[in-house]
């Protein structure tokens, strides 16, 4: 019961992550997509902790859930850091 | 405790969503912004909440409620740094009068 | 006094991560809270007076719960608005805080993009520049609700006029 339960609701936060992807795929800025992997970023945590329950391994996963939720902020503040300095190509944002 | 839960991980799971669909069929990088920071900041609050309350007093829920902190204090300021990112090579916000 | 708390705060923390509570990895534990809490203690919370440090930290203790509703409500605000998305009225408000230091500055900008229809897009000085998505959402902004409550929480005072103008661009 549990368990399907906890299926369900991975299946739902992944097909959440695919909507999110048609961003980064479709754009239309680079800024777009940085927001883009930085939402499926915290999906697949939520996905990662639902699945160390779906296993029996939560004690696992839990720390896997901290790590990638720690090198998914770092990466966010260093692709933002990068174009802040280096600028956005705002006409790619006009030709939507 | 189950129930509750199951309860906080379905409303996480309906704020995800949300914050995905929000990204699709929102106008701007800003109002995009306001899907992604908030809906999975909560969403993924309310799934880790949700969990810990499932397990119940034990060591991974700890952890959990230390994962969601973590994720509580960092998300906006992730989603600060790509705003600002985003201001300082001059993206224009979208407003509802410009574009009709 | 710092040091202590940052190192008691960095051995409660590794005692939940590492989960082993035997000798070796408790002396594991012990060396590198102190190592750290030697190194960093510099960095941390430098502004805050030592013997304020615990009022300080009971305050944003009792300033959660109320921002954990008022995300909650901002989530609602924006789940309304997916659905409803020709209500959207993004604006850019600017205003000066009263709030003085970096903890409560930092504080104030997180509670800001948690909360009902803002982002805070830049902080330059006390000048902070924020991105509202709808009226509703910039005129909460302009009661500076949230300014009084963080100030209240770190024992600071907030009153007196405050300058707020919508931005040009």
């Amino acid at each position: 019961m549990a368990d399907t339960f906890f299926l369900g609701a991975a299946l739902a936060i992944l097909a959440a992550a695919m909507l999110s992807l048609y961003r980064v795929i479709r754009g239309p800025s680079i800024i777009d997509r940085i927001v883009g992997v930085n939402v499926i970023g915290t999906k697949t945590i939520a996905v990662i902790v639902l699945t160390g329950h779906l296993f029996g391994r939560a004690e696992l996963f839990i720390d896997i859930a901290l790590l990638y939720a720690l090198i998914n902020f770092i990466g966010a503040l260093a692709l933002s850091r990068y174009f802040e300095r280096k600028g956005v190509d705002v006409t790619s944002e006009r030709a939507r | 405790m189950t129930v509750l839960g199951m309860a906080l991980i379905s409303g996480g799971v309906f704020f995800l969503v949300t914050g995905a669909v929000g990204m699709v069929r929102f106008p701007d990088i800003y109002t995009r912004m306001h899907a992604a920071g908030k809906c999975d900041t909560l969403g993924s609050l309310l799934v880790m909440t949700g969990l810990a309350c499932h397990d119940g007093f034990v060591l991974t829920s700890a952890k959990l409620l230390i994962a969601a902190g973590f994720i509580l204090v960092t998300s906006p300021t992730a989603t600060h740094a790509i705003a600002r990112a985003a201001r300082q090579s001059g993206v224009e916000a979208w407003t509802a009068e410009g574009n009709r | 006094m710092r040091r202590l708390s940052l190192f008691v705060l960095l051995f409660a923390a590794w005692l939940v991560l590492s989960g082993h509570f035997d000798p070796l990895h408790l002396a594991f534990g012990v060396v590198c809270s102190a190592l750290v809490a030697r190194l960093s203690s510099g960095l941390l919370f430098t502004e805050t007076p030592s013997r304020r440090l615990l009022a300080a930290t009971w305050g944003v203790v009792r300033f959660v719960p109320w921002l954990l509703v008022e995300i909650v409500l901002a989530n609602l605000h924006v789940v309304h608005l997916v659905c409803r998305p020709e209500r959207l009225r993004p604006q850019v408000v600017r205003f000066r805080t009263r709030l003085r230091g970096d903890v409560a500055r930092v504080l104030l900008g997180n509670a800001i993009t948690l909360t009902p229809g803002t982002i805070t897009l830049d902080i330059e000085g006390d000048e902070f520049t924020v991105h509202a998505v709808s009226d509703i959402a910039a005129a909460g902004l302009r009661s500076g609700e949230m300014e009084r409550r963080i100030a209240r929480a770190l024992d600071q005072s907030a009153t007196g006029p405050r300058a707020t103008e919508p931005a040009a661009d």
